[in-house]
């Protein structure tokens, strides 16, 4: 039997973006997604000088960025800003996250 | 078509400024965006309080919206046929449709798509982001998941429209907590050659009574009864991939993580990671008579002073 079905593509570090793929999964302009990279809020992992290129987790980060731009009307400096807390958020609560898997829980009382 | 107060979501009076709307709006984004709220429900909430802004901030919608009338809050209702005749330009059904795809349809006195573009300009179909909850075992094994979606559509006379969606989406193996996906062209459609959107999935983890989550690494808690951790044993342990037995060595402490490599989830591209077994001692709530004598004997004989080291870290 066979049936229809999409395969989701993980968004992680293996995969690459080139700056046009970048604006066409966010919104964002190649203006603003290159002032975003001055401001140091997205890193390219291009080599210097070449055409810079991103890992696909950005995604996540410039598709942020767009809907805070939408919904709050934040110029580029405050997007770079609020990019960069809000990756530190979410490190530190994979950070806390992982450190409370770590922790044992009560033992269970048995007879 | 269900009544929304608009006013009421935003609390402000109907004859409220564009600026006090504005503000309040600025406000209720703060509090409830998904993307900086930590409040429960925020994602519905902002999705309210954005669809009434989205309407109240534009003149010309206020005033149609204004016009509507008032109901309460869910009441069925139809614009009037003065309405239908000043805004939408003709008359259609309203049964099916939404008060905010009413409005997101509206500019200058008619329908118009995506707000008076030239109809042959092809435009890229809307991109859409869900949330998933996923099990341990889905994300083991990989899943292929059932998902049923609206996703707005225009229609051929330019009004947006929920069309449900419903397809199968393979979720490669090892997608832990906070994985994001792409679903290429299941966003919402182009129009005029435009390219179709893409759908993003956010994963979560439901909890596990057993295993807790690290990134690729499982965490196990094993209790061990007192003799089991004094002599030694071997124990079987659950992993995802059936059970595994490993041999606990004598004189094993409370606390201990004890590794077992490649027990973990599978990571996406290669390799897996660990499950870790933390060791707790568990004693027994009840003792029959003859334990009891055992242990009391064992207490009498045993030279073991697990607080030694208080007298000499307090000895100054």
């Amino acid at each position: 039997m066979t049936f229809e079905h999409t395969e989701a593509l993980l968004l992680d570090e293996h995969g690459e973006l080139t700056i046009v793929e970048l604006t066409e999964c966010s919104g964002l302009t190649a203006e603003e997604v290159r002032e975003l990279i001055d401001l140091g809020a997205l890193v390219p992992t291009g080599r210097a000088g070449a055409e810079p290129t991103f890992p696909a987790a950005c995604i996540a980060a410039v598709r942020t960025a767009t809907r805070l731009r939408r919904d709050f009307e934040v110029d580029t400096r405050g997007l770079a800003l609020a990019l960069t807390l809000l990756e530190r958020i979410e490190a530190l609560e994979a950070e806390l996250r992982s450190l409370s898997a770590r922790l044992p829980r009560r033992p269970r009382l048995t007879p | 078509m269900k009544y929304k107060d608009y006013y009421a979501i935003l609390g402000v009076a109907r004859d409220a400024a564009a600026d006090d709307i504005k503000k309040s709006y600025r406000k209720l984004a703060r509090k409830y965006h998904p993307d900086v709220s930590k409040e429960k429900d925020a994602e519905e909430k902002f999705k309210e309080v954005a669809e009434a802004y989205e309407t109240l901030k534009d003149p010309e919608k206020r005033a149609a919206y204004d016009r509507l009338g008032t109901y309460q809050p869910g009441q069925d209702f139809r614009p009037s046929s003065d309405w239908q005749h000043d805004f939408s330009g003709g008359q259609f059904s309203f049964d099916d449709l939404d008060l905010a795809d009413l409005f997101a349809g509206l500019r200058g006195g008619g329908f118009h798509r995506a707000g008076g573009r030239r109809p042959d300009m092809p435009l890229p179909g809307e991109d859409f982001e869900v949330n998933v909850r996923i099990t341990l075992e889905q994300s083991f094994h990989g899943t292929m998941l059932d998902l049923d979606l609206q996703i707005p559509e225009y229609d051929a006379q330019g009004r947006l429209r929920r069309v449900p969606s419903k397809f199968k989406a393979r979720i490669p193996k090892g997608a832990t907590d906070g994985q994001r996906l792409r679903l290429p062209g299941k966003g919402g459609k182009g129009v005029s050659g435009g390219r179709d959107g893409d759908l993003y999935l956010n994963i979560t983890l439901a909890p596990h009574p057993l295993y807790r989550v690290s990134g690729h690494d499982l965490y196990v808690d094993l209790p061990l009864a007192p003799w089991e951790a004094v002599l030694g044993a071997t124990v079987e342990i659950p992993t995802l991939g059936g059970p595994v037995r490993l041999k606990i060595k004598p004189g094993t402490h409370a606390g201990q993580q004890l590794r077992l490599a490649k027990r973990g989830l599978p990571k996406p591209r290669e390799g897996e990671g660990d499950l870790y077994a933390i060791v707790q001692i568990a004693v027994p709530t009840v003792v029959h008579e003859r334990e009891r004598a055992l242990y009391e004997q064992l207490a009498r004989e045993s030279a073991y002073d697990p607080r030694a080291h208080f007298q000499q870290e307090t000895r100054t």
